[in-house]
């Protein structure tokens, strides 16, 4: 049995030091047994239905004590084999399987793929297709943060935040609503274009959304970024260097907090991401603290990047004129027999595509999102449509982070992930 | 017979003329060859080992390798200063159905030189084996799971080849195989029955097992408590 001595500094202490510093008393000195408390492992289950795993996310840790030695991530309970479901349907109605990944930001998933679709066909959407998918997937990277930042605060105990920012979602939510008439499911995509124009107001709308959110997401800053408890609960928590963080397959937010500069927008551009300008904020140590840094600035730069959008959109149509491509208007359906023989090939065949695959890799808001599609000559259903999930290879890295911290700290690496299941399932 | 009528009938020997003219395939060019450095040097270096490239949708390469090889050339383009492949972005598979050959699909990018690769290699149905890479890259570690747990492709050198989207004990094949239909094989009535009829206990350690029978022997024992049928209050 160890036996230590341990001298304790005691405030009572008459003999106080100069300047009120404590010393060690004389009196105090005293032998303590310091026994072996054995290295008995302890496994515990955190979820699958726990609300600090963000979803249905089972981690089996097996414990030392209070620190984690070795976690095992159990996934799947929300698979529902949205690739295989893909395989039977044309190529415009899968876009509704792809908000239903990502619910968190679901317009970025909607024009991901459409525009994977669209490069494989060699199509050309117009001007003011490109500039509106540009706003719309800036603004789903704001709300996908916004949600994150929410809930990774209220996971270290700070509930104000959440609150602040569900206030600011819910004003995102009313923007999909004017747009396409739901608030989370909201396929508003399709091959060529989009499945309506802008509706008139909305860019006030939006405008009137990012007069005030700079002042919002500085109120919670000033809550969060110099706060001791997030800074203790952070800083230095699920550090990983650059190099590893490559190899482990990091991207996004996640990636560059660990001081690589990687971003698609800047680095494979799309889009014209090139001509707007906008920074990608670089982190140091890649702990969780820089991860939120990170995505603090994001959404500064989103806004920046909103601004510049709403002020190039152009006139013009929405949509490819293309009848092979694009359905025809409502009045032009039933009016025209043209119009109408088109409407319903388009329906019923759907828009043949050229042998080949291609892979298109879009900054969605928790990383490299990747859609990869393969057809077969003329085939208007994907032979295979795959989605390079962000999140799942952001989750595999969790063993690697959470070794060697508190379960405390498991819960915030886990969450400062910034992880949504519908996608790392799908 | 008038000279306007001249070549009226041509159309019954020739055939209708196309009514519109052929687009070629926008996306495919087979007739071009990659100009892309990393699949001239690996056409360089690994010579046979390389079995085909081709440009898809505009400016995508894609370069078909030997599976035999797969580890040689993999571990090359990851370490040559030249290739740099340093971020594995994505594993997957494609099985086309009809018998043709599963392909594993791998999508690389250089963060150092900008470049991105895809790497394909076809595995014939009866020979579904090939090397993980999770020892140069970490991130192939799930998506190769991934693989295995859809496709049925094993990989050789995976430090923990079980499902990952599956049930860890699903035994009806590999969902995004063409040949698995898309409801499943079994109804949902089978389903269930199966379910209940499944031997739970192997699910538990004989340590819990053993406590659970205890508790078992005290409840239905002659010593047990009468249950109380009555309770008191609302």
């Amino acid at each position: 049995m160890a036996q230590k001595t341990v001298t304790i500094p005691v405030t009572r202490n008459p003999e106080m030091g100069p300047g009120g510093r404590l010393v060690p008393s004389p009196l105090m000195p005293f032998e303590v047994e310091n026994p072996d408390l054995g290295s008995e492992r302890m496994l515990i289950n955190i979820g699958p239905q726990h609300p600090a795993t963000h979803g249905v996310l089972r981690l089996v840790c097996e414990l030392d004590g209070e620190t984690v030695t070795k976690v095992v991530p159990d996934i799947g309970y929300l698979h529902s084999s949205f690739e295989k479901l893909g395989e039977y349907r044309t190529w415009n109605q899968i876009v509704p399987l792809t908000d239903r990944m990502d619910y968190l930001a679901p317009l970025i998933y909607n024009c991901a793929y459409v525009m994977s679709v669209e490069k494989l066909m060699g199509i050309e959407v117009t001007e003011r297709c490109k500039v509106a998918r540009v706003i719309l997937m800036e603004m789903d990277r704001i709300f996908g943060h916004l949600l994150w930042l929410g809930t990774t605060a209220i996971d270290v105990g700070a509930f104000t935040p959440f609150l602040y920012s569900f206030q600011e979602r819910e004003r995102i939510y009313d923007l999909h609503e004017t747009l396409t008439g739901a608030r989370i499911t909201t396929s508003a995509t399709r091959i060529g274009g989009m499945m309506a124009d802008l509706p008139e107001g909305w860019t006030d709308q939006l405008r009137a959304f990012l007069r005030t959110f700079p002042d919002t997401l500085a109120e919670i800053d000033r809550l969060l970024t110099r706060n001791q408890i997030h800074i203790g609960r952070t800083q230095g928590v699920g550090a990983i260097s650059a190099a590893e963080a490559i190899n482990y397959g990091f991207t996004g937010p996640n990636l560059r907090a660990a001081g690589v500069d990687y971003d698609v927008r800047k680095d494979r551009p799309y889009y014209d991401y090139e001509t707007y300008d906008f920074e990608v904020p670089i982190g140091q140590h890649g702990d969780c603290y820089d991860r939120y840094l990170c995505r603090m600035e994001e959404m500064r730069q989103s806004v920046r990047i909103l601004h510049q959008a709403l002020d190039r959109l152009p006139g013009g149509p929405i949509n490819v004129e293309d009848p092979n491509i694009s359905l025809p208007s409502k009045t032009d359906a039933m009016s025209d027999m043209e119009s109408m023989i088109h409407h319903f090939k388009l329906i019923m065949e759907g828009i043949p595509a050229p042998e080949g695959d291609c892979y298109y890799a879009v900054e969605g808001s928790k990383g490299e999102l990747g859609m990869y599609v393969v057809a077969e000559e003329g085939g208007t259903k994907p032979v295979r449509w795959r989605i390079r999930p962000p999140s799942f290879v952001n989750l595999s890295v969790i063993p690697r982070l959470a070794e060697g911290h508190l379960v405390a700290d498991l819960i915030m690496i886990n969450a400062s992930l910034d992880i949504v299941l519908g996608e790392i399932d799908r | 017979m008038t000279d306007d009528m001249r070549g009226a009938f041509d159309a019954v020997d020739q055939g209708p003329r196309p009514s519109d003219p052929v687009a070629a395939p926008s996306g495919r060019l087979p007739a071009a060859v990659s100009l892309h450095p990393t699949i001239v040097a690996l056409g360089r270096r690994f010579g046979e080992a390389v079995l085909g490239q081709v440009v898809n949708a505009g400016d995508q390469h894609v370069v078909w390798i030997d599976p035999a090889a797969t580890f040689d050339i993999m571990q090359w383009l990851r370490d040559d200063p030249d290739q740099a492949y340093d971020m594995m972005s994505d594993v997957t598979g494609i099985d086309y159905g009809h018998g043709r050959p599963v392909e594993v699909v791998y999508q690389m990018f250089s963060t150092r030189h900008k470049h991105a690769l895809r790497v394909r290699c076809a595995l014939p149905l009866d020979a579904m084996e090939i090397d993980s890479v999770v020892s140069l890259w970490r991130s192939a570690d799930w998506l190769e799971r991934e693989v295995y747990d859809l496709f049925g492709v094993s990989f050789r050198g995976h430090p923990n080849m079980i499902r990952i989207l599956m049930p860890f004990d699903y035994d009806e094949g590999h969902p995004l195989r063409k040949d698995f239909p898309l409801r499943g094989r079994y109804s949902r009535a089978e389903q269930t029955r199966r379910a209940l009829n499944q031997e739970v206990d192997r699910f538990y350690t004989e340590d819990v097992l053993g406590q659970a029978r205890e508790v078992q022997e005290v409840l239905e024992g002659p010593t047990a408590p009468p249950r109380r049928t009555e309770e008191g209050g609302a």
